[in-house]
């Protein structure tokens, strides 16, 4: 129905006075089954369902969204995609995303706008550069890029660093990802939502889920706010509302919702063409091609379902930006709110059957799960169709916390989002 | 900012705070016939509700656990009480 989109297009469009656009994508209507029923219309649940009808031709799916799509955290995000994570299995996930991203606007013909301007995480004292080392070796044996930098390359790359004698945290070098990036998250949703669509995916907005339908044990669809919908197979990809979900379906996850909030400033000319971390606050930021400073840091102290966000993480995300970048003292912020984030105790997500037989599960991505989005979509369209994991994301199983084998990257990497 | 009661303390910011767990949460025994499925449930299972939650938290400042009763979306704290010789 829309349409390739091209140069020649948008041409033609602005000499006819751009009449000829149509919807990007269809807002459909909820039949009474599908083959797929995904819950959630997020960045995760709307790639899931593009790559079930493109990777393994199952075209009777619906993706339900409560609210509109991309609502959610997908559209609330610091958009921050890399991949310089510790372990194995977490690089060979992120990694696979970041290259999926790496070719997704030609494969959705949808502009994500990825932008790979690379991350600087800065480290303070000698003993954080040896941390810093541990990643860097960790990543390059894990087959991603990464480089140590000196004092002197961080500088280069963000000549505004608080450099003064009182800096609270000295600039003692850093790592650097040159692959990393930012992109569109609203394109990003939306992109897909255009490509499922066209490949005969049912999106239905204003619909949520109230409750499981479940036979012999077995879940077979869903009740929702919009009547009862059958289907062979469910997923959920809900990210802060797993746990509502599972106490639906009767079970209990891993996972505490938590606010987590972030900001924009006014826009200024550019002056920060990387994203930028530091250790020592846990503030980042990058700009936005619109010049905004988007910035971001922790979670709330307190766990929360209220989509808003305390003044008290305001307060040491924006001394972490003063601290970092005095100048940004002069700069009014525009905007501040807040997601509800799934988080589980090794900072790990969850991918896999849920314990209700015919329900599966893919959240628990917490802060950082929208570099993942293509590669989350991608994993769970697998196990959805063929009932098994792919390599990638059996050691994200919830098994892994019956059996002890977490993959605990909070400890390990030590990097939020 | 959140403001929160310490039974012993009175109205503290919740900077003072830290999130002990989910109130009435029992641990499993004699441990050796614990099943690994219901350690992992003790350890890690968690009900995250929307809504009216019952939670045990630790007042950092004087060092005493306590039992709190708010709510998850809107913020408004029910009660807060000592849990010493009751149940959590
Ligand atoms: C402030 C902030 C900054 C972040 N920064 C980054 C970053 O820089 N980099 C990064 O990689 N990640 C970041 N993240 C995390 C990232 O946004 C999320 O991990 C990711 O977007 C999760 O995608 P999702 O599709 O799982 O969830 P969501 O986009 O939240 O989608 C879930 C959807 O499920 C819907 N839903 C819930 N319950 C129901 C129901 N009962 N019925 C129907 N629908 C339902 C919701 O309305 C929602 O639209 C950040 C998050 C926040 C909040
Ligand atoms: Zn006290």
């Amino acid at each position: 129905m829309a349409g390739n989109y091209s140069a020649f297009r948008l041409l033609r469009e602005g000499l006819r006075g751009h009449s000829g656009w149509q919807p990007a994508w269809r807002d459909s209507e909820p039949k009474d089954s599908y083959q797929v029923v995904i819950i959630g219309g997020g960045g995760h649940g709307l790639a899931t369902a593009y790559y079930l009808a493109r990777n393994h031709g199952i075209r009777r799916v619906a993706v339900l969204e409560k609210g509109w799509i991309g609502g959610g955290n997908t559209g609330r995000n610091t958009t921050a995609i890399r991949s310089n994570y510790f372990y194995p299995e977490s690089v060979a996930l992120y990694d696979f995303a970041l290259r999926l991203y790496e070719g997704l606007s030609r494969e959705l013909n949808y502009n994500v706008m990825f932008s790979q301007r690379g991350i600087v995480v800065v480290a303070h004292s000698e003993a954080e550069m040896e941390m810093a080392a541990r990643v860097v070796n960790a990543m390059q044996i894990n087959n991603t890029d990464a480089e140590l930098l000196t004092r002197e390359q961080v500088l280069e790359k963000v000549p505004l660093l608080n450099q003064g004698k009182d800096a609270r945290f000295e600039i003692y070098g850093g790592i650097w990802q040159g692959r990393a990036g930012t992109a569109r998250h609203d394109a990003v949703a939306w992109g897909y939502a255009r490509a499922a669509s066209a490949l005969g995916v049912d999106i239905v907005q204003n619909c949520e889920v109230t409750g499981f339908l479940v036979e012999n044990g077995r879940c077979v669809g869903v009740e929702t706010s919009r009547g009862t919908i059958r289907a062979e197979v469910t997923g959920m990809a809900v990210a802060g509302h797993s746990g509502v979900l599972a106490s639906m379906a009767g079970f209990r996850l891993p996972i505490r919702s938590f606010a987590l909030q972030a900001m924009v400033s006014e826009p200024v000319k550019p002056c920060l063409d990387t994203v930028l971390l530091y250790m020592g606050t846990g503030t980042y930021l990058s700009q936005s091609d619109k010049g905004e400073l988007v910035i971001g840091g922790g979670l709330d102290r307190v766990l929360s379902y209220g989509q808003r966000g305390n003044p008290p993480m305001q307060e040491q995300v924006i001394s972490g930006l003063l601290e970092m970048v005095p100048a940004f003292g002069q700069l009014k912020l525009l905007r501040q709110w807040a997601g509800i984030v799934d988080v589980v105790p090794d900072s790990s997500p969850i991918i896999g059957p849920s314990p209700l037989p015919g329900l599966f599960m893919n959240g628990g991505w917490g802060t950082g799960g929208f570099k993942a989005i293509p590669a989350g979509g991608w994993l769970f369209a697998h196990l959805l169709a063929t009932g098994e994991h792919h390599e990638i994301s059996r050691p994200f199983d919830l098994e892994r916390f019956r059996t002890g084998r977490l993959i605990d990257e909070a400890a390990g990497s030590a990097i939020p989002h | 900012m959140q403001c929160f009661t310490c039974p012993f303390c009175g109205p503290r910011d919740e900077t003072e705070f830290f999130y002990g767990g989910e109130a009435g949460k029992e641990r499993p025994e004699p441990s050796a016939e614990v099943t690994a499925e219901r350690w992992a449930e003790w350890l890690y299972g968690e009900t995250n509700s929307k809504g009216p939650s019952r939670e045990i938290w630790l007042h950092l400042t004087c060092g005493e656990f306590f039992l709190m009763e708010r709510h998850t979306v809107t913020h408004e704290v029910f009660a807060t009480r000592a849990t010493r010789g009751e149940e959590a």
